[in-house]
């Protein structure tokens, strides 16, 4: 095992004294010179640990050539393999072979590559003088000088209004990029505070696009998730305009006439039979409520745990959702179907700056 | 010595000259060849979110050949029969095909989504490391702004990352991110329908994301790594308090051709790694949770890890909403979503600076500090840990409440509480831990070490064998780099004015501080501890015997 030069490397150096010459640890001198014996310690040792990483190596060549084989051999997808063939199992093979051939010849690369460094290669450890990070205070002197000088030169510093100018100049193309992301969207406007929901739009099944009448809906049942009727494939729709139906019974539903500073909110009248509606988009963030506790009349959002009670105007009664679900007034309409008497009457879902 | 053994290859003699007649390169790389790397394991957490980052590269490219970026519906016939005749956007299409139809497309698309794990995993371990070490401090403040910069850029490109499939867990994800920006006050509206195209869903959200997860953040975040590596490799490694180690020198081995195998060996070992989680360990199933609709969501929804602080502050807080001039402010979105994390990232960011600014201390280090002998610090980094996990596990609070069979609410509210409590409790048993490691350590240096024996004398006194400290291990604990207090600031200064640092709301702080900084168990005079290498004078020279220590 060869040693370090162990030079020392001399009292610190006073600020302000030139650097010294760089140390023989540094820069060996002479290149001819091998620092360092490349003869292991122990030939045994070393002849063991290189059949060991050349025995890993061939096994990784082993494993990549099995990798190419799975690719070839195992395939995947309806169109390719045999008739009553199943598709995710052929995946599943796939996967594993594709796998763990990749990860044993990633494996016995990485540990050959180890052994050989560890085992192979003698034992050597060197020492580096750490140079001062900061430079001379000549240099900064000299730096600060020809900066100085530089700017003169320029007239920057004299012409105010060159420099003043310039920067004006820049100041719309800085702004150009951000004015251009203008047209990314359109401008809120009013859209987040109205649904499609209004006066005698059905409310059909989110599953079956099913009309339904207030006959249909058991009690105690669970909660129903509606859509308006013709919106099925308008997801920007239904991200606003998913409710929930929930049927009580009779004596159970305390909705009570509720205000949001001057807007109604909900009211009593605003149900069917003992039918109430709410939004189905939880005012916190805007997950869709899904959770119904049938004992408690308690709607849970999965997301945040914002939970309401459907049988007190859905006000919430734990989780960070700070207003209650928006109810929507049902009317019965001429078919006997639950529709809508309105659109909402205030902004479903997540809270915004401008909802006031 | 071999002669063979230090004979160039002709044809590397050749290329060597070759290049060398271009570019000047012999002698600037030959230091590189010889440019020394200190050896310890915790060393390694950094190049694991490197060669992480390295395979993202490779394994998100194969992926983005197959990928479509759409959100145009299309019914699906592939090979995942469960979801035929389904319509869907063909960004979820596209990912079942990967999934279903090509060959190696699974394998690939796990070994990425758990490539993105293990890079932010790792960058949380080195960032750790870097910090319980004080590996931050000067001249290292850049390279910490430029890793939490990345750390930032990580979340951020991980969260459009597993959106783009277009899922329904994803989605969900989505839609409260486009809830979290409706609250912002002001922008909020303006931000949610610029990203989205309009109204969330939309269709343009999945390109927009798309051109940001596999363009712009990965080419900042390669521009940062390089220049974070640019940074370290100038600067040198700091190196682990050890004997021989000192601020004015690296101590290790040389880069070729030692950092060089153990690079490529660690590279192949992580790959490995992810290519067997990714055969055997089951990431991100979308063809389970099926596209994305707006009405649909599954409970139990937990975004990846790195993301879960943020779910669990918006589980955490409790309803808060109050109007502004007319205006709403919802403070039970915008504290969890963005005061949380933001303060997280800021204070991450300024410590170094609050740090120097408290102890006065300006000089450079090379050496790295043990926990022990930094109490506050440590404290501090316990008791961020102990925040960060109590919001992870909030995140996590349905899963918890069903594997545990408690409350949900009862979660939520020791959450609540354990928020504010634990990590000021943390911060207290840590530092009082440290000090009574460095007692220890100043036992050792006084008494040397108990080895186990006890021994009866004659008198019938029973004494515990001891041995004085060998050079390595005087050589890790003598590396305490001892704070001084700062002086008393002067009241006034020489023409009667009050001077700053004694006055106002600031000095009393800084000398608050300072002393909490400052306080630490001293080592009894004469044995020459108290001083870390390079720092001082040699004291305690009536103790050679039992080892002075070495000064350069």
């Amino acid at each position: 095992m060869s040693e370090t030069p162990e030079e020392p490397l001399g009292p610190r150096r006073v600020i302000g004294t030139p650097s010294p010459a760089p140390k023989a640890v540094d820069v060996p001198v002479e290149p001819d010179q091998p620092a360092f014996s490349a003869e292991p310690e122990n030939t045994r040792h070393a002849k063991n640990a290189e059949r060991i990483v050349a025995a890993l190596f061939v096994l990784a060549f082993v494993a990549g050539c099995g990798f190419i084989a799975a690719y070839v051999g195992l395939e995947v997808g309806q169109s390719t393999i045999s008739p009553g063939g199943n598709d995710v199992v052929a995946v599943l093979r796939s996967n594993v072979a594709l796998g763990t051939t990749l990860a044993i010849a990633l494996l016995a690369l990485g540990a050959g590559s180890l052994i050989w460094v560890r085992h192979l290669t003698p034992n050597i450890e060197i020492e580096e003088e750490r140079h001062d990070l900061a430079s001379e205070p000549q240099d900064r002197k000299a730096f600060k000088r020809e900066f100085a000088e530089g700017a003169a030169i320029s007239q920057v510093t004299r012409r105010p209004i060159v420099r003043r100018t310039m920067l004006l100049a820049t100041a719309p193309l800085a702004l150009a990029p951000l004015v251009l992301l203008r047209d990314l969207g359109p401008l809120p406007q009013t859209d987040l505070r109205h649904t499609v929901w209004r006066k005698g739009l059905r409310a059909v099944t989110l599953g079956g696009l099913r009309p339904l009448r207030p006959a249909d809906i058991s009690t105690p049942g669970s909660l129903i998730t509606v859509i308006p009727q013709g919106y099925q494939n308008d997801d920007n729709a239904l991200a606003k305009a998913g409710v929930i139906l929930i049927k009580f019974a009779p004596g159970e539903l305390h909705v009570p006439t509720n205000y949001n500073g001057g807007t109604l909110v909900s009211t009593m009248n605003w149900t069917v039979d003992n039918i109430v509606a709410y939004s189905k988009i939880c005012t916190h963030v805007g997950c869709p409520v899904a959770l119904y506790e049938q004992t408690t009349h308690h709607i849970l959002c999965p997301c945040h745990q914002s939970t309401f009670d459907a049988a007190n105007g859905a006000n919430v009664i734990f989780g960070p959702a700070a207003r209650a679900l928006p109810q929507l007034p049902l009317m019965i309409d001429s078919e006997g179907y639950i529709a809508a008497a309105s659109d909402f009457t205030q902004p479903v879902g997540p809270s915004f700056w401008e909802r006031g | 010595m071999s002669d063979d053994a230090v004979k160039i290859p002709p044809a590397l003699d050749g290329v060597g000259g070759w290049l060398d007649d271009r570019f000047h390169g012999a002698k600037g790389v030959r230091v590189l060849l010889r440019k020394v790397f200190p050896d310890h394991w915790s060393f390694m957490l950094g190049e694991i979110a490197l060669w992480s980052f390295v395979i993202l590269l490779l394994t998100g490219t194969y992926l983005a050949l197959f990928f479509v970026p759409s959100a145009a519906p299309v019914a699906y016939h592939g090979s995942y029969t469960k979801l035929d005749g389904i319509t869907m956007s063909q960004a979820y299409q596209s990912t079942l095909n990967i999934s279903f139809d090509i060959r190696g497309g699974l394998l690939v698309r796990q070994i990425h989504h758990w490539a993105a794990l293990m890079f932010m995993v790792a960058i949380m371990a080195h960032m750790l490391r870097v910090f319980f070490t004080g590996a931050y401090r000067k001249p290292r403040e850049i390279n910490w702004l430029i890793g939490i910069g990345l750390f930032t850029l990580g979340m951020l490109e991980g969260l459009f990352g597993y959106s783009l499939p277009d899922d329904q867990l994803s989605g969900a994800g989505l839609r409260i991110f486009a809830g979290v920006l409706e609250g912002i006050p002001i922008v909020g509206t303006y931000m949610s329908f610029f990203l989205f195209g309009g109204e969330f869903p939309g269709t343009a959200v999945i390109p927009r994301m798309y051109i940001l997860h596999v363009f712009l953040i990965p080419g900042i975040i390669l521009a940062l790594v390089a220049a974070h590596l640019f940074i370290m490799f100038h600067q040198k490694h700091t190196q682990m308090p050890m004997k021989g180690n000192t601020e004015r020198n690296v101590v290790g081995q040389p880069f070729f051709p030692y950092f060089l195998l153990k690079g490529q060996a660690w590279f192949f070992f992580i790959f490995g790694a992810l290519a067997l989680l990714a055969t055997f360990a089951q990431i991100n199933p979308v063809w389970l949770y099926g596209p994305y609709t707006p009405l649909a969501i599954s409970s139990a929804s937990q975004p990846d890890f790195y993301m879960g602080i943020l779910e669990g502050a918006l589980r955490m807080m409790p309803a808060w909403e109050i109007n502004f001039l007319g205006h709403t402010l919802s403070l039970s979105v915008l504290i969890p979503g963005l005061v949380i994390i933001g303060i997280f990232f800021t204070v991450a960011a300024l410590w170094p600076f609050f740090e120097q600014w408290a102890t006065g201390d300006k000089s450079i280090h090379n050496i790295n500090d043990r926990p022990r002998n930094a109490p506050v610090r440590t404290g501090f980094g316990v008791a961020a840990v102990c925040w960060y996990l109590i919001l992870l596990l909030e995140g996590a609070n349905d899963v918890l409440a069903n594997a545990f069979q408690i409350p949900l609410y009862t979660i939520t509210w020791i959450s609540r509480v354990a928020f504010f409590v634990v990590p000021i409790g943390a911060y207290f048993v840590t530092k009082r831990i440290c000090l009574g490691l460095q007692r220890k350590d100043a036992n050792m240096l006084t008494h040397g070490v108990e080895i186990g024996i006890i021994r009866q004398l004659p008198s019938g006194e029973f004494i515990e064998e001891e041995r004085p400290l060998n050079e390595e291990e005087r050589g890790v604990i003598d590396s305490r780099h001892v704070l001084e207090p700062l002086p008393a600031p002067e009241e006034v200064d020489e023409n009667g004015v009050p001077s700053p640092a004694a006055r106002g709301p600031l000095g009393i702080a800084r000398r608050f501080a300072n002393r909490a900084f400052t306080e630490t168990i001293a080592v009894p005079d004469g044995h020459g501890a108290v001083e870390g290498n390079g720092h001082g004078e040699i004291e305690g020279g009536e103790h050679a015997a039992i080892g002075s220590h070495e000064e350069e």
